[in-house]
């Protein structure tokens, strides 16, 4: 008797064991991909990179060429995104920490989820037949215009998380002390939460500077240098389809150069960010 | 209360009111643009349009039924690689690592999550078609070749292609639900299991059972990205129209004809049917979307109301 119970207990930690074991496989299978695929854009990336061709703008097969309008459509359609997407997901944000506790709050709350889970190229078709169809040819307008609608609810989702952490004793201090609301939330609550709300708008960006679906008809592309918002813009993303899906093997080249730069944006603003916050909290 | 702090206040209020009526007011247009973009097909084919399995856009035939297919066939696949996958890492980093590990693994669970979409899509190209090609379609016939879904040539682009770069694009995602799910379970649980001499991998089972519903919404949220998903898998999926139970066969789904084909679409029938898809695409997602939201939020309040008791 206790010596099968004895063998039962020594299988059970057997199974545990190997289940451990599992755990960690899968762990280091995840972690392995992400190496993998890093690794690929490294190497593969800088092999052809060089100055010319982060200023070049895209040339006939054969002749070189560069993706210098791509970044700076990138920058331009950006930085209108957050223009547009900051104060809105910001403010919304506020609401829902400061007044959200409604069942207006409670609505916007889960529809604010559920639109972060809708595709990117929904958001394409929405602007094309709101902004495109309208002006009648695609520009750089609209395609900041996606990227703003796609910032909204993640830049209202973490600012509300964030303003929820500042510590309710800070508002009643300030309350008593006889200050408004609004000058409570603008002067207390808000600079307690401004590096938690700054790194969720930095994620943010970091998400749509990858976005491609939302430009593909919205933006379109230019093979020039363009500045001007009613015009069809060249974007890093969407030069990168094109080199990727292009028959030609120094168009592959290319992709992976570009992807370099796009990807290391993007990990340097998410390393960036999780350096801010570990040293914050 | 000051008379200029109230008017501040409601000033203040409405302010924000209309940043976070925006949210609504976007989500109400999408929906009335679509609709209202896609009322020629909608009138002309009615619910034929779903069941339709030809799409010939040049003699005004739309069938959406092969990009439904091909939407739910890749999703399933992503899904079944993914959810042991995205579990075992999400038990590893809460139940077993050593602290100083599981937030740097878990940092880099996230980075996984950041790479975007036409980045996976080249690596597939790339990377996992040329190895699917040679490598792991040849293993699959070679053992596997007589069901019928390892049947066909291999060219690296197809349905299981598609599929298993969804699984990777899920992943980082499913993880890190099950991960705060997990988290949201009350430490007495494990204690109590351990002090009554569970093992570790009992007491994780006991751990699992209190957490499904909130992993059951991480793997539905999982879907509603894998449905949605765009650039990586018109990348490789081949686009092509067709219903095959072939893996290796190319296919297509509703946001990978989207992509790629929606630029061209310059008369007003064709690219009715193309919104009318999308609308589809729209609802489901956001169907499928909530449902996760009301599973996560069960678990949610089941642990506060556990804190309180």
């Amino acid at each position: 008797m206790s010596e099968n119970n004895l063998q039962n207990h020594s299988r059970r930690k057997i199974i545990s064991r190997i289940m451990t074991l599992l755990t960690a496989a899968c762990t280091f299978f995840a972690i392995g991909i992400l190496l993998l695929i890093i690794s690929y854009i490294a190497v593969r990336g800088v092999s052809s990179l060089s100055l010319q061709f982060l200023i070049d703008t895209p040339k006939p097969v054969g002749e070189g060429g560069g993706i210098g309008n791509a970044i700076l459509g990138s920058a331009i359609m950006t930085a209108l995104a957050a223009l547009i997407g900051l104060p809105l997901g910001i403010g919304a944000g506020i609401y829902l920490a400061e007044f959200g506790n409604g069942w207006f709050g409670k609505i916007t709350r889960f529809v604010a989820d559920t639109l972060i889970g809708v595709p990117s190229i929904i958001i394409g078709i929405f602007v094309y037949t709101l902004v495109v169809l309208p002006m009648g040819r695609q520009s750089g307008l609209a395609g900041g215009i996606a990227l703003a609608l796609i910032m909204i609810p993640i830049v209202a989702r973490t600012t509300e998380e964030m303003i929820r952490l500042v510590p309710n004793s800070m508002r009643e201090g300030a309350l008593a002390l006889g200050a408004p609301q609004w000058r409570v939330t603008m002067n207390i609550v808000l600079p307690a939460a401004s590096t938690g709300i700054a790194t969720g708008a930095m994620l943010a960006i970091a998400r749509i500077t990858g976005e491609t679906a939302p430009l593909l008809f919205t933006a379109l592309n230019s093979r020039f240098y363009n500045g001007y918002l009613d015009q069809p813009m060249a974007s890093l993303t969407v030069q990168i389809f094109n080199y990727a899906t292009g028959p030609f093997e120094v168009e592959h080249a290319m992709a992976w150069a570009a992807t370099l730069i796009l990807v290391g944006l993007i990990l340097l603003i998410n390393i960036t960010v999780r350096f801010l916050t570990r040293k914050k909290f | 209360m000051s008379q200029t702090g109230t008017i501040g206040d409601k000033l203040f209020r409405s302010v924000l009111l209309i940043a976070a009526a925006s949210i609504l007011v976007i989500v109400a247009a999408i929906l009335y643009m679509m609709v209202q973009n896609s009322l020629p097909t909608i009138e002309r084919f009615g619910v034929g349009f779903l069941t339709g399995r030809e799409w010939k856009p040049a003699q005004e035939e739309f069938g959406a039924l092969p990009f439904i297919y091909g939407t739910l066939a890749s999703s399933i696949i992503a899904l079944v690689l993914s959810i042991p996958i995205s579990l075992g890492v999400a038990i590893y980093m809460v139940e077993q690592a050593p602290k100083k590990l599981a937030r740097p693994i878990a940092f880099l669970i996230e980075l996984l999550a950041a790479i975007p979409s036409v980045v996976y899509g080249l690596w597939g190209i790339f990377v996992l078609a040329p190895f699917i090609r040679d490598y792991l379609g040849v293993f699959l016939q070679d053992y596997f070749g007589w069901l019928p879904f390892f049947q066909g040539r291999l060219t690296g682009i197809g349905m299981l292609t598609g599929g298993i770069i969804l699984a990777l694009m899920i992943t980082p995602i499913i993880t890190s639900v099950v991960r705060d799910v997990l988290e949201a379970v009350p430490t007495t649980q494990r204690e109590a299991a351990l002090a009554l001499g569970a093992t570790e991998w009992e007491t994780t089972r006991i751990v699992l059972g209190n957490a499904a519903s909130g992993i059951a919404g991480a793997v539905v949220l999982g879907l509603g990205r894998a449905i949605g998903e765009t650039m990586a898998i018109t990348m490789v999926i081949g686009n092509s129209a067709q219903i095959s139970i072939s893996l290796f066969e190319p296919a297509n789904t509703i946001a990978s004809l989207l992509a790629s084909n929606f630029a061209e679409a310059t008369d007003k029938i064709y690219m009715s049917a193309l919104i009318e898809i999308g609308l589809v695409l729209f609802l489901v997602t956001f169907v499928v979307n909530a449902l996760a939201k009301l599973l996560i939020l069960k678990v949610a309040s089941g642990t506060n109301s556990a804190k309180h008791a």
